[in-house]
């Protein structure tokens, strides 16, 4: 029972920081590019522009709802299992969903990097 | 880099909050907040630049260093299923950074007119700069 409860709040920090990434990355294509626009208009434009934008809020309501979600996971499951199974199907959550919603062409190169990155976060922080 | 400070300190501060509430005057927490913060910034300046699927597993590699840091100035013990994840860690970023890095534009242009007109000023020159760097993935296509 206890082991439903913790994959199931292992989904949920997947599914919340997915959505928080790929939010946060919307946001930050919409600013455009920080160092040109700092160069032009200055830092401050930069920092509002960043703070104002509603998918840069959204995706920081959905990162601190992953971040809640880690601590009930914490709650119910061992930290060996609940970093490793996060970290490393958020990584591959985010490429499908990359794919999907920010349309990035994801090629086989990147697949591959990503599956590595996966296997070798869930090694390290196991 | 900075993810590792944050770890760090996050784990000192830890410590420290288990007696005292006060903790966050505690300098290991401020100096942990103000990492975090520079990690966040510097993260959303990459996004800025490049797709998501190459700034997230280029950001693990800060899992790398947090490792040789911890095996060389902590002395801790690193086993040798964490080496096989450094090595694939340090593969997949190897592998990505090799790759067609950067935006790719077809589909996002589509995206940016929705914001401010006076930005397309400033988007002829963003793309014609890009346009300039990558002209190898454009050969490649």
């Amino acid at each position: 029972m206890k082991q439903i409860y913790t994959w199931s709040a292992i989904l949920a920090i997947v599914f919340a920081s997915v959505v928080g990434d790929v939010l946060l990355a919307r946001a930050m294509k919409q600013v455009g590019d920080v160092g040109d626009l700092r160069r032009r208009a200055g830092l401050g434009v930069v920092i509002l522009r960043t703070l104002g934008n509603g998918n840069f809020l959204l995706g920081v309501v959905a990162m601190a709802a992953a971040f809640f979600s880690l601590l009930f996971a914490l709650s119910w499951g061992d930290v060996s299992l609940v970093a490793p199974a996060a970290a490393s199907l958020t990584f591959i959550g985010n490429a499908v969903a990359a794919k999907i919603f920010l349309h990035e062409r994801v090629d086989q190169r990147r697949w591959i990097a990503v599956v590595l990155v996966a296997a070798g976060v869930a090694l390290l922080a196991g | 880099m900075l993810s590792h400070g944050m770890k760090q300190t996050g784990g000192i501060s830890l410590n420290h909050l288990q007696g005292v509430i006060f903790a966050i005057l505690n300098p290991w927490v401020a100096i942990g907040i103000l990492l975090l913060l520079a990690f966040f910034a510097t993260y959303m300046t990459a996004l800025s630049w490049a797709d998501l699927t190459y700034v997230l597993p280029a950001t693990s590699f800060g899992y790398v260093l947090l490792a040789l840091v911890a095996k060389f100035l902590l002395h801790e013990q690193v086993s040798p299923m964490r080496w096989l994840g450094i090595a694939l860690i340090t593969g997949g970023v190897g592998f990505i950074a090799g790759g067609p890095s950067l935006t790719e534009h077809p589909h996002s242009s589509t995206e940016i007119p929705a914001g401010s007109s006076p930005r397309e000023s400033g988007e002829g020159v963003l793309r014609a700069k890009n346009a300039g760097v990558e002209t190898p993935t454009s050969v490649e296509r």
